[in-house]
């Protein structure tokens, strides 16, 4: 008796979320999506730790002018939702005569993003190495920059891995958000499909290959927190 | 004897807070000179003001011959000919202890990493730790840190070692080791002022004591003249708050 509704649900959800005709015709195109948002995420990830790095770098500096300006755009940054620049960016600068591909702005803003973040995480970590190391290492007649680059800046992103890593994660997930500006990464192959099919299979598809792609990132995040732990002296 | 340093007139301020009224110091090569006080004394700030760690208000360090104060002097380069060491020792804890003394061979003195290796390598058994070049600071007890950072400056062949309470912040049982290997830089004729409340070395090992108070140089002598018969009042004072 309560065997047939169940096995009916069973199938009404496979029906919906797992549909094998059309995970067939659409793994292409979420497979596309994937690399598009690898490539995203890859530059991502690299353009915005180092810009963050430099940047907190250059404020070390402690040059008002400069450090005054880095606040500011990175406050700026810090309080703006991504989805906000990127429309601006992407429908806003046309009207100016300056047209930029989905691809670059998404690039672009997310970059600044975790280049804001990445920078006060840094900064943090740079303020946070002890007065002593500065001295320390001044003492035996290395100069500021040898001082900040192989005292400070390394013991700075040790103990900066951890917030670093969550950060990272987090923005680079926002890669999603270019489907409101018709990149082709994963939601936006996936939803594009969603709505040809009428079926949510191919947004499952998107999910799985969020996951299957995303949970790698993030044992490699707590591989590299705990490769980078040191007992502090 | 020839004055290897020499202080006139140092005067460090901060904010309203004097904490150098003018310290007039000679240091002659080969002296152990111990510098004693209560705590806010000035010491630290005076052996700081040495070597420019702390920049002085006023006044002149001479070193070596060369005028310290004087900007167009690369006082990077004199920095490595005045060792110090730390009361809470400062390794770099991201390095070993064969990386901390290495560091400013490599880029300060340009030397080689074999060659780094080498010297850091000949410093660390001279102050007993040859077995631990490989370990991390965090993996070593305060004594072996101490010794590490004793090592990291006399591999740049200080003319002067400039220490600064290098025992203070270590457990009883750990001093020995370090003062030990002070005992052998002494030995081997090593010119060093040593800000300390270690009164049987300072008896044992020191040319000469001076005691600040206040921001200046209260008085000076041999080890048996400011601990046997101290002039100054508050010398004396001193010497009875910490039982001597």
């Amino acid at each position: 008796m309560s065997t047939a509704p169940e096995a009916g649900t069973w199938a009404h959800f496979i029906e919906t979320f797992f549909r094998p005709d059309l995970i067939d015709q659409y793994a292409g195109a979420i497979g596309k999506g994937v690399i598009v948002t690898c490539e995203i995420a890859v530059l991502v990830v690299i353009c915005g730790l180092a810009l963050g790095m430099l940047l907190a770098i250059v404020r070390a500096y402690r040059i008002r002018a400069l450090s005054l300006i880095i606040v500011g755009l990175v406050d700026l940054l810090r309080s703006l939702p991504p989805l906000v620049i990127i429309l601006l960016l992407y429908f806003g600068l046309p009207t100016v005569g300056l047209t930029l591909s989905g691809f670059f702005v998404l690039w672009l803003v997310l970059t600044l993003v975790l280049a804001a973040f990445a920078e006060e995480i840094f900064w943090a970590g740079i303020l946070s190495v002890r007065k002593g190391q500065w001295e320390a290492a001044r003492s035996t007649g290395l100069g500021f920059n040898q001082c900040l680059i192989y005292v400070v800046v390394p013991q700075a992103i040790r103990m900066t891995v951890a917030p670093l890593t969550n950060r990272t994660i987090a923005i680079t997930k926002n890669t999603a958000l270019g489907t409101v500006i018709g990149v082709g990464e994963i939601l936006n192959e996936a939803s594009t499909a969603q709505s040809f099919s009428g079926s949510a299979t191919p947004l499952m598809m998107g999910a799985i290959a969020y996951i299957l792609l995303f949970i790698p990132v993030v044992i490699v995040g707590r591989w590299i927190e705990t490769r980078f732990q040191w007992r502090r002296a | 004897m020839a004055a290897i340093l020499e202080a006139r007139g140092l005067w460090k301020s901060f904010g309203d807070f004097d904490a150098l009224k003018g310290v007039d110091f000679t240091l002659n090569a080969g002296e152990l000179v111990f510098v004693i006080g209560p705590s806010g004394s000035g010491k630290s700030t005076m052996l700081r003001c040495f070597n420019r760690l702390e920049e002085p208000t006023d006044g002149s360090v001479m070193f070596e011959g060369v005028d310290l104060m004087n900007r167009s002097v690369d006082i990077n380069l004199m920095r490595r000919r005045l060792g110090m060491v730390f009361q809470q020792f400062n390794l770099y804890p991201h390095l070993t202890a064969r990386d901390n003394v290495t560091l400013a061979l490599r880029k300060v003195l340009g030397k080689s990493r074999a060659e780094a290796n080498e010297i850091a390598e000949a410093m660390l058994d001279r102050v007993g730790l040859g077995d631990k070049a490989d370990s991390h600071p965090g993996a070593l007890s305060g004594g072996q840190q101490q010794r590490v950072a004793i090592a990291r400056a006399l591999a740049l062949e200080p003319s002067v070692m400039l220490f600064d309470e290098p025992t203070s912040a270590l457990d009883p049982e750990l001093v020995g080791s370090v003062l030990q290997v002070m005992q052998q830089l002494r030995e081997a004729g090593m010119t060093m002022v040593v800000v300390s409340h270690e009164m049987r070395f300072a008896r044992a090992a020191a040319d000469r004591v001076i005691f600040m108070a206040d921001g200046e140089i209260l008085e000076e002598g041999t080890p048996d003249k400011i601990f046997g018969a101290p002039e100054h009042a508050r010398t004396r004072e001193f010497m009875q708050e910490i039982g001597q």
